[in-house]
C-alpha cells in the first residue's frame, strides 16, 4: 500500500478518534470550568478553612502527572470504591479535575486583578457578598480570564492523547492501532499530527471569537 | 423642647468609634452627629483616618469599638441585616469604583433591581431620572472607561442617590480628578446640599473644600451685608 492509500483508508477511523478527543476535551473543559470558578471564589472570598481546602486541592492536582492520576483513578480509586467507570469517563474526570485546579488559579488571578473597589462599591449599595460576586465580580473576572483561560484548550487537547495509556479510543490510540497493522508509521502519525493541529486551530479561532464578543467596551486593544 | 426637636433631627450619630490597624490607632474615639439637611466636611491630611471613619459608618470596615446610629437605630451590632442600612447610606468613592462591565445606566439601575427588587422598567426610569439629576443622562449608554473622571464621579453619585439614601458619604470625591473637572462634581454636590440632602464629606484638600464652603458662606454673608 502506498502512503496516500493508507491515509485515505484509515482517515475515517482516525476522524472518529478526533470526535472522541473533542468530546473528552469539551467535557473536561466544562468540568474544569464548573469546578474552577467556585474554587477560585472560595479561595478569594471563602473562610480560612475553605481557602485551605482549595489550596490543598490545587496543590495535589497540579502536583501529580496526568499519567499517574489516570492509572490511580482507573486501576485504583474507581475499582476500590466500586465505580465501574469506562476509560472514557475516567479520562474526562481526571483531565477535568486537573484542569479545575489550573482554571481556579486563572480565575483567582482575574478576580484579584479587579481590585477591592468593585466589591466595596457593590456592598456599599446594599448588595450581599453573594449578589456582588454573581452580578459584579464574576462577569468581569470571567471576561478578563478569557485570554489566559484559552490556554486550557490546547493544553487539554494535547494532554488528552495521554489517555492512550488506559485505552481510550482517541486519535493517538487509533493511529497506533493502524500503524501496528500497516507498518506505515510516517503517514499515519503525520496525519494524526495534522488532525491535532487542525483541531487546535479551530478551537483557538472559536475562543478568539468569544473573546471579541464578550469584550467590555474600552478594554483590550484600544479600539472603541 | 428645642433639644428634643434637635434630637429628632439627628439622622446619623457616631459615638466613640475606635479603629486600629496593628499598633497604629487610626480612630481614637470619634463622636459626632449629623442633623437632617446638614453638610459636614472633615478636612485633614492623608493618613489621618478620615476614609476609615466613613467606611466604619457603613461598616465596610468594622470598627473595634463604638456605635453608629441611623435614625435612632443602631447600625453596629444590629440584628438587622447590614445591607439594609447600607442602602440608606449612599457612598461615593475617591476612585468612583463604577462597575466597569456595565453602562452608566446599568451602573445606576443594577442595585435597584438586585437589592430593591424593582421591576426592570421602573428601575430604568428611576436610573434615568438620577442620571439627569447629575447631568449625565446623555451618557447613559457609555461605559465607565469612555467617561472622563468628572463624568464617572457624577454617575457614581447618581448610583448612590438612586437608592434614596438618608445620608450621603463622600470619600475624597474630587481628589482623583483633574483640576478642570472638579468644578462639575462640586456643582452636583452643591445642588444636593441646597436640595436638603444630608451629607458627610471627607477631603484632604482644604483649598477646594474651603472654596466650596466659602461659596455657601459668602452667599449668606452677602445677603446680610447688602
Amino acid at each position: 500500500m502506498g502512503s496516500l492509500e493508507v491515509i485515505f483508508i484509515s482517515l475515517p477511523y482516525l476522524l472518529q478518534g478526533a470526535l472522541v478527543t473533542l468530546r473528552i476535551v469539551a467535557l473536561s473543559l466544562g468540568l474544569g470550568l464548573c469546578m474552577g470558578l467556585p474554587l477560585a471564589v472560595g479561595q478569594v472570598y471563602g473562610s480560612p478553612l475553605t481557602q485551605k481546602i482549595v489550596k490543598f486541592y490545587v496543590w495535589i492536582f497540579r502536583g501529580l502527572p496526568n499519567l499517574v492520576l489516570l492509572f490511580l483513578f482507573f486501576f485504583g480509586i474507581f475499582p476500590s470504591i466500586g465505580i465501574d467507570a469506562s476509560a472514557f469517563t475516567t479520562a474526562v474526570v481526571v483531565l477535568g479535575l486537573r484542569s479545575a485546579a489550573y482554571q481556579s488559579q486563572i480565575f483567582r488571578g482575574s478576580i484579584l486583578s479587579l481590585g477591592e473597589g468593585q466589591m466595596l462599591a457593590a456592598r456599599s449599595l446594599g448588595m450581599s457578598k453573594g449578589q456582588a460576586i454573581k452580578s459584579i465580580i464574576l462577569p468581569q473576572a470571567i471576561r478578563l480570564a478569557l485570554p489566559g483561560w484559552s490556554n486550557e484548550y490546547p493544553i487539554l487537547l494535547t494532554d488528552s492523547s495521554v489517555t492512550y495509556a488506559i485505552g481510550v479510543l482517541e486519535i493517538l490510540t487509533r493511529a497506533n492501532l493502524v500503524v501496528s497493522r500497516t507498518y506505515q508509521p510516517m503517514p499515519i502519525f503525520l496525519t494524526c499530527a495534522i488532525i491535532f493541529i487542525l483541531l487546535n486551530y479551530g478551537g483557538m479561532r472559536l475562543l478568539h471569537y468569544a473573546e471579541g464578543k464578550f469584550r467590555i467596551p474600552g478594554f483590550g486593544n484600544g479600539e472603541r | 423642647m428645642t433639644t428634643l426637636t434637635q434630637q429628632e433631627d439627628v439622622i446619623l450619630r457616631v459615638e466613640n468609634i475606635h479603629k486600629s490597624y496593628g499598633n497604629v490607632e487610626v480612630l481614637k474615639g470619634v463622636s459626632f452627629s449629623v442633623r437632617k439637611g446638614e453638610t459636614k466636611v472633615f478636612i485633614g491630611p492623608s493618613g489621618t483616618g478620615k476614609s476609615t471613619l466613613l467606611r466604619c459608618i457603613n461598616q465596610l470596615t468594622i470598627p473595634d469599638k463604638g456605635q453608629i446610629w441611623l435614625h435612632g437605630e443602631e447600625v453596629t451590632h444590629s440584628k438587622k441585616n447590614i445591607n439594609f442600612f447600607r442602602q440608606k447610606m449612599g457612598m461615593v468613592f475617591q476612585n468612583f469604583y463604577l462597575f466597569d462591565h456595565l453602562t452608566a445606566l446599568r451602573n445606576v439601575e443594577i442595585a435597584l433591581i438586585k437589592v430593591k427588587g424593582m421591576k426592570k422598567d421602573a428601575a430604568r426610569d428611576k436610573a434615568m431620572e438620577e442620571l439627569s439629576r447629575v447631568g449625565m443622562d446623555s451618557f447613559a449608554q457609555h461605559y465607565p472607561s469612555q467617561l472622563s473622571g468628572g463624568q464617572a464621579q457624577r454617575v457614581s453619585i447618581a448610583r448612590a442617590l438612586a437608592m434614596d439614601p438618608d445620608v450621603m458619604l463622600f470619600d475624597e470625591p474630587t481628589s482623583a480628578l483633574d483640576p478642570e473637572l472638579i468644578g462639575e462634581v462640586l456643582e452636583v454636590m452643591k445642588d444636593l446640599a441646597r436640595g436638603g440632602m444630608t451629607m458627610l464629606v471627607v477631603t484632604h484638600e482644604p483649598m477646594k473644600s474651603c472654596l466650596w464652603r466659602r461659596g455657601q458662606f459668602w452667599k449668606a454673608g452677602v445677603r446680610k451685608n447688602y
